[in-house]
């Protein structure tokens, strides 16, 4: 007999024999924040996340710029800002090591956790999240869903092979409970608001916002 | 102690020490500090001490825990910090708790729904495989830790990898994978920083969320200028830590496959998920092209919606932070890449069909049963001598040999504690107590022992005095076990409340204990 057999004969054997139903999960989304983006921006502050204040002039983009300006490898997959690695070119992911800054957009972000959810489809290559010395994410304030229970009826959980949701930059608390921002990842992660100048790549006719 | 429960996210006191001077994401807008990711809400300080070492092992001859908690407690320096540093999680786990007002309700689903999978693994699983596959997963499937670890060496092999990164597992740790590998000529290299100290200093995590939590920055220091070369005289955090990044960095980019674990798995979609707070396991995954991930047939639940219901759960109960910086899902290999799931039994398929224990296979793994637990806070993880230490090592442990682990389920005040925090409702106290009775019916336990569970047995009978008996557990906590010695549920209760401050109360319910007189 296989393992496999084995096992799942083993399991039939030893079922509790209870009769436990299945709940129904509430959507828990009666008493919304008055604003996703404010709340959003709190909860990504309190994970040690940046969240970038559009500034006065108007210009949307001059944060970003202002922090790539002296980084030697700038990587975006976002037509919205140019870097100087480009991501297309990249065959191995080893080759992304010395990139100071990755420039991504995500998918969409959690207003309860401060969350940005990053996929295959956002990264091109996955490891450029987390080889990238600083991480810097474009979100477009319509695509904020209120609570992780909202989160998981987007589509993106079943049509992509990889889907993260980054809360923060990576951290570490492990030695005698101090915090240590970039434990292995990147070292600070910074979310700027701005819609979407481009539709992102269509994977699905329901790509569209659900909520 | 001031009671952070009404503290607002993100007030804990900010502390100079605490951060990184250019590091100023780890301060609040407000100049508040940060402690998110199990950052400490206060700065811990101590002074170098020697570290204690963990349990004896003597083969497959009874753990005698106490003993290894005799030297834990014999090391104040360390025993005050680790008793803090868990108790301040704890805190900040009821500070996340205020803030949801259905918290309660999440545990309850929480727990229906593990018990509903539980009650149909053997369904869900086949669905979880029936996906992955058609998404490009290899599935295999494994009965017990030898079995996992030919398996894996078998991928291994059929690509000449030499080299693993790997993030940290209870799983692997269950199957003594690392000794395993090292067997057969592969490197592995842990990539989560305590799990990397610890693998360092060829010791055992001690802990399932923060394996390195019992020792100090000294310690680590010690171990990292042995091994890595860092100045042994610099023990600040932030420089070890760094260090360690260097250092792991370049086995990171030059390894030949990765591997994770999974905290959950969806049968709907053939999805399985991660969480982690370093990005490590997300490093592992996605860096080399191979990734494999060993996962326990328990983690499954059935849809994506229920994914939720945990994930909301799972850091606040661990650590106190809403989230962790990372949850990551895999539902495929990445292009060009190729992705295996080894689903283990090892012992698990037997559990379910343990009337009064399978409830266990609800565990997550938060380790909030841990944190709370005063035996575990004042004796240090390393002193259970096994896989999985604190409450819930208890009752899962003596499933895997229960003539080795039969002291464990007496390292317990049975004060309840631990099951008012698990996030899944496990009756873990109940639990420990069958176990008692269990092993007393099975092997040679102290006579003192037995005693101790009549008593137990009698309150535990009488569901309302047991509430009462248990009503003040939770503020004693803070401080001491103080009920551990005035409840009554113990051999060493027959104490009398005297005044005395909360330290000796602690030694003198340990030397009753200890010495299984009184
Ligand atoms: S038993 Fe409950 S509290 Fe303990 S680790 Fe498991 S889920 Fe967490």
């Amino acid at each position: 007999m296989t393992s496999r057999d084995d096992i799942l004969e083993s399991i039939r054997a030893s079922l509790p024999r209870v009769d436990r139903p299945l709940p129904h999960v509430p959507m828990f989304d009666e008493d919304p924040p008055a604003s996703l983006l404010s709340a959003f921006k709190d909860s990504l502050e309190r994970m040690g996340g940046i969240f970038l204040d559009p500034p006065a002039s108007g210009d949307v983009l001059a944060p970003v710029r202002v922090k790539v300006a002296s980084a030697k490898v700038v990587c975006s997959t976002v037509p919205e800002i140019a870097g100087n690695r480009d991501i297309a070119t990249v065959s191995a992911t080893q080759e992304l090591a010395d990139v100071d800054f990755a420039i991504v957009r995500a998918s969409f972000a959690v207003a309860e956790t401060g969350s940005v959810l990053l996929s295959e489809t956002d990264l091109n290559i996955n490891a450029l999240a987390y080889l990238a010395q600083h991480l810097i994410v474009l979100l477009d304030p319509a695509d904020i869903v209120v609570n992780l229970h909202h989160a998981y009826r987007r589509p993106e959980f079943r049509e992509r092979h990889y889907a993260s949701f980054h809360t923060g930059p990576s951290a570490t608390a492990d030695i005698e409970g101090v915090l240590i921002h970039g434990a292995q990842g990147v070292r600070s992660l910074s979310v700027l608001p701005i819609a979407r100048i481009y539709q992102p790549q269509p994977t699905s006719p329901q790509e569209k916002k659900h909520d | 102690m001031t009671n952070s429960a009404e503290q607002l996210p993100g007030r804990a006191m900010l502390h100079p020490e605490m951060v990184a001077a250019e590091d100023n994401q780890a301060m609040y807008r407000d100049g508040h500090r940060l402690d998110h990711a199990e950052g400490a809400s206060k700065p811990l300080r101590s002074r170098p001490e020697p570290q204690p070492r963990g349990a004896k092992i003597h083969g497959n001859r009874p753990i005698d825990q106490a003993e290894a908690a005799a030297r834990f407690i014999a090391s104040p320096e360390h025993e005050k910090m680790h008793d803090e540093r868990l108790w301040d999680l704890r805190q900040k786990r009821d500070r996340e708790m205020h803030h949801i007002p259905e918290w309660e309700q999440l545990r309850s689903l929480a727990s229906a729904i593990k018990e509903h999978t539980l009650t149909h693994l053997d369904e869900y699983l086949d669905q979880f495989e029936a996906h992955a596959r058609a998404n490009g997963i290899h599935v295999h499937w494994a009965r017990d830790a030898a079995e996992h670890n030919r398996i894996v060496h078998g991928i291994l092999s059929d690509h000449s990898a030499k080299s693993l990164i790997k993030s940290k597992s209870m799983l692997t740790e269950e199957c003594g994978f690392r000794h395993y590998m090292a067997s057969v000529g592969i490197e592995v290299i842990e990539t989560d920083l305590g799990e990397r100290i610890q693998q360092l200093d060829k010791e055992d995590p001690s802990h399932v969320v923060v394996p390195a939590v019992h020792k100090l920055r000294t310690d680590v220091a010690k171990v990292f200028a042995d091994t890595i070369g860092t100045d042994p005289e610099n023990s600040d955090v932030h420089y070890l830590a760094e260090a360690q990044r260097e250092a792991t960095r370049p086995l990171i980019l030059a390894a030949d496959a990765g591997m994770t674990g999974g905290n959950f798995v969806v049968a709907e979609t053939g999805t399985f998920v991660v969480c982690t707070n370093e990005g490590n396991a997300d490093l592992s995954a996605n860096v080399p092209k191979l990734h494999i991930a060993s996962i326990g047939i328990e983690k499954i639940i059935p849809r994506l919606e229920h994914l939720a219901v945990f994930v909301r759960l799972l850091s606040r109960s661990a650590l106190g932070s809403p989230m962790t910086q990372y949850t990551s899902h895999f539902r495929g290999p990445r292009a060009g890449g190729e992705m295996h799931v080894v689903l283990v039994d090892n012992g698990r398929s037997e559990r379910l069909g343990l009337e009064e224990f399978w409830t266990s296979l609800k565990c997550i793994r938060c380790g909030a049963c841990m944190n709370t637990c005063p035996v575990y806070r004042r004796s240090g993880g390393l002193s259970y001598g096994a896989t999985y230490s604190g409450p819930i090592g208890l009752i899962i442990d003596p499933t895997f040999n229960a003539r080795k682990y039969s002291n464990l389920p007496f390292a317990s005040s049975l004060n309840g504690s631990c099951t008012n925090v698990c996030p899944v409702k496990i009756n873990i106290h109940e639990q420990i107590y069958a176990w008692r009775r269990e092993l007393v019916k099975r092997h040679d336990v102290p006579l003192v022992k037995k005693a101790a569970m009549k008593a137990a047995g009698e309150l535990l009978s009488r569901p309302a005095a047991y509430r009462a008996a248990i009503a003040s557990a939770d503020v004693a906590l803070a401080h001491l076990p103080r009920f551990v010695i005035y409840n009554g549920l113990n051999a060493w209760g027959k104490h009398r409340e005297v005044p005395h401050p909360p330290k000796q109360t602690f030694h003198s319910w340990y030397k009753a204990n200890r010495g299984g007189t009184q």
